[in-house]
């Protein structure tokens, strides 16, 4: 830890004097902060968390909600929608951010201000778990961390593949988004959802489509799958089994007579952070009673 | 044949016809287009993605044989409820278009110009994004009613704020309440604005959505609620026919020749909404039906409202059918808002009627 925090000093020295008078703010603001991180992307702050540097954040951005410590931090906006003035107002000495972020400009501006801007790249894979937190570590000069925690996720994927080497017959998953008025939105291919099926060791039952998308109810029909997933919204009454085996589209799938319905946290089935490995292999467990 | 006449495409030009032959034709064209509907609805039963065969069934149930369950549910819970819903929604929403151009006196008038649309997505949204915090004031099992009773809501009030600002003595002037329309959609819009800022993903997909339209959340629900409404405001909107004629002469001369103008007035706007109003409620934002349909009947059959809003229900059902169906099947299993397909098909066959007046129209 001492090593880490010497590592730190120097390199935010280093810093201060490329980036200019918004870093050195920073720096006069006290000698315990040891540095000024903004986070973007949900899965990126978790990360930061996992490896027990949740102190060094000073904001975040609006899809990052868990833990609920960061919910305390300033908010600079939405990812895909960053205003370049805002987050230059935390007065960050490093933004740490995942692939997508936006619009370009305010990258633009921001990489003009010389403010380091880590670039976390995203896939959708145990691999790609595993990259994300390597970064993650490399960008906080927290490399050890990072490994421990890799190493627990890459042993969770791990695990779920030894189940599934057992399973014989992969159950069919549909993923609803919503059912709001009546219409079913679920997803096709591309999808954190399709993702996160695949690693739990379903098969998605809508391939033929890329998104989510609304579904023509005689197509969930056909495709008869076997277990629905749905994010379990919290203060939000979702659709209860009953009725949701009423709608015509799901009264006679497979899911439906065995009632195989699993309820799981939006973010953390879908957020593909750190507790990801987990998520799969409690949705493994669901579909598989493993 | 159709035969196009000067003037038909505007109201506004106070050329009502009085030659009896010309609504004699206009009325014979209600049986052409009641085949079409029949014809259309058929079709409608019969398409899907799911390949169940609508003869297939038939002929077991001819036969004595009893379906699967999956022919079952396919026919009667998926496709009938959205047949009927569709016949209702695109008549609702062409007839409450030709009353609206009629009382207005502007080609350009649909439903939306007595804030119905504003309203109704204003409630929709609303309901959409603040539905997961109000949820514990609904019973569970109204749950999925909480965006179509808000939408219904919505463009009831927004229609009577606009008629009580436009009402003054006892007289309800048209103009104002064009106007103080503009007003109230920005309003609605700001409102909406503000809502789709808090909103999280799955909200703003679903209230994107909503916008777009569909009739795939038709149940027989749905039907029961929404369709005798409909109905209901389309039979009475259908007795204005003559009132809408003499109005087109200008509302004094209208008042001279007995219409009795005010009481015109209230029966078309409360109908439109009931009707219009319910529509949106229940199949989200669906464009041109209301635009379209109407014009195109004027330049067939004649401006004269007593077979135009009889023609228009019959038209606009066939019109939205078919575009349902392709709505379901272009790109199975995802399914096409069908708002994309009218406005695909709604926007240049209005570009066209208008090429072809042009210079007749000063808009």
């Amino acid at each position: 830890m001492r090593q880490i925090l010497t590592a730190g000093a120097t390199r935010r020295a280093i810093l201060a004097i490329a980036a200019g008078f918004v870093a050195t703010a920073a720096l006069a603001d006290g000698p315990q902060s040891d540095r000024r991180v903004l986070s973007i992307g949900g899965s990126v702050t978790e990360i930061v968390y996992a490896l027990g540097l949740g102190d060094q954040l000073v904001a975040r951005d609006t899809t990052s909600i868990f833990p609920e410590a960061v919910l305390d931090l300033p908010d600079v906006g939405y990812v895909r929608a960053l205003s370049a003035e805002g987050v230059l107002s935390v007065a960050p000495d490093l933004i740490l951010s995942e692939e997508g972020a936006g619009p370009p400009e305010a990258i633009e501006a921001l990489q003009a201000a010389s403010i380091p801007f880590v670039t976390i790249p995203d896939a959708r894979d145990a691999a790609g778990v595993v990259a994300k937190i390597t970064a993650v570590g490399a960008a906080l000069d927290a490399p050890e961390a990072a490994a421990g925690l890799a190493a627990t996720v890459s042993a969770q994927f791990d695990e779920i593949n030894t189940r599934l080497a057992r399973t014989e017959v992969p159950k069919k998953v549909l993923f609803i988004l919503s059912t709001q008025g009546g219409r079913i939105l679920a997803s096709g291919r591309g999808t954190a959802a399709d993702a996160i099926i695949g690693l739990a060791g379903g098969i998605n039952v809508l391939g033929g489509f890329e998104g989510y998308k609304p579904v023509t109810s005689e197509a969930l029909l056909a495709a008869a799958p076997d277990v629905i997933l749905m994010m379990d919204r919290e203060g939000d009454h979702s659709m209860n089994n009953d009725d949701l085996f009423a709608m015509p589209a799901l009264s006679t799938t497979p899911a439906a007579q065995t009632g195989a319905v699993v309820r799981m946290n939006g973010l953390y089935l879908l957020g593909f952070g750190p507790r990801s490995a987990q998520a799969a292999l409690d949705l493994n467990a669901a579909l598989y009673g493993g | 044949m159709p035969r196009f006449m000067e003037g038909d495409l505007v109201v506004t030009l106070g050329n009502v016809p009085r030659s009896a032959g010309r609504l004699e034709g206009a009325r014979r064209v209600h049986l052409w287009l009641l085949l079409v509907l029949v014809l259309v609805s058929i079709a409608s039963l019969a398409v899907g993605a799911s390949g169940t065969s609508l003869w297939g069934a038939l002929d077991k149930l001819v036969n004595g044989q009893p379906l699967t369950r999956a022919e079952a549910v396919v026919l009667w819970d998926i496709r009938a409820p959205r047949l009927l819903m569709g016949i209702c929604v695109g008549a609702a929403l062409a007839v409450s278009g030709a009353v609206m151009q009629g009382l207005f006196r502007n080609p350009l008038a649909d439903p939306g110009i007595v804030g119905i649309s504003a309203g109704a997505s204003l409630g929709a949204v609303l309901a959409i994004v603040m539905g997961g915090a109000l949820a514990g004031l609904w019973p569970v099992a109204l749950q999925p009613f909480l965006v179509p009773a808000a939408a219904f809501l919505g463009a009831w009030a927004v229609t009577l704020i606009l008629y009580r600002v436009a009402t003054r003595n006892g007289r309800t002037s048209v103009a104002t309440m064009l106007l103080a329309g503009i007003a109230m959609t920005a309003l609605a819009g700001a409102m909406m604005g503000i809502l789709i800022f808090v909103a999280d993903d799955q909200q703003l997909r679903d209230l994107t959505f909503w916008t777009l339209g569909s009739l795939a959340g038709a149940s027989w629900s749905k039907v029961a609620t929404a369709g005798p409404l409909i109905l209901l405001a389309l039979a009475v909107s259908a007795s204005l026919g003559s009132a809408l004629n003499g109005l087109a002469l200008g509302e004094a001369t209208a008042h001279h020749i007995g219409i009795p103008v005010q009481r015109m007035k209230n029966i078309a706007v409360l109908s439109v909404a009931a009707a219009a109003g319910a529509a949106v409620a229940v199949s989200g934002g669906i464009g041109f039906i209301g635009i379209v349909v109407p014009h195109l009947l004027r330049l067939w059959t004649g401006p004269d409202h007593r077979a135009l809003l009889i023609n228009a229900a019959l038209l606009g059902a066939s019109l939205l059918l078919v575009a349902d169906m392709i709505s379901r099947v272009a790109i199975a299993p995802a399914e096409l808002p069908i708002g994309i397909i009218t406005a695909v098909l709604g926007a240049p066959v209005f570009l066209w009627i208008l090429l072809r007046k042009r210079g007749m129209v000063d808009l």
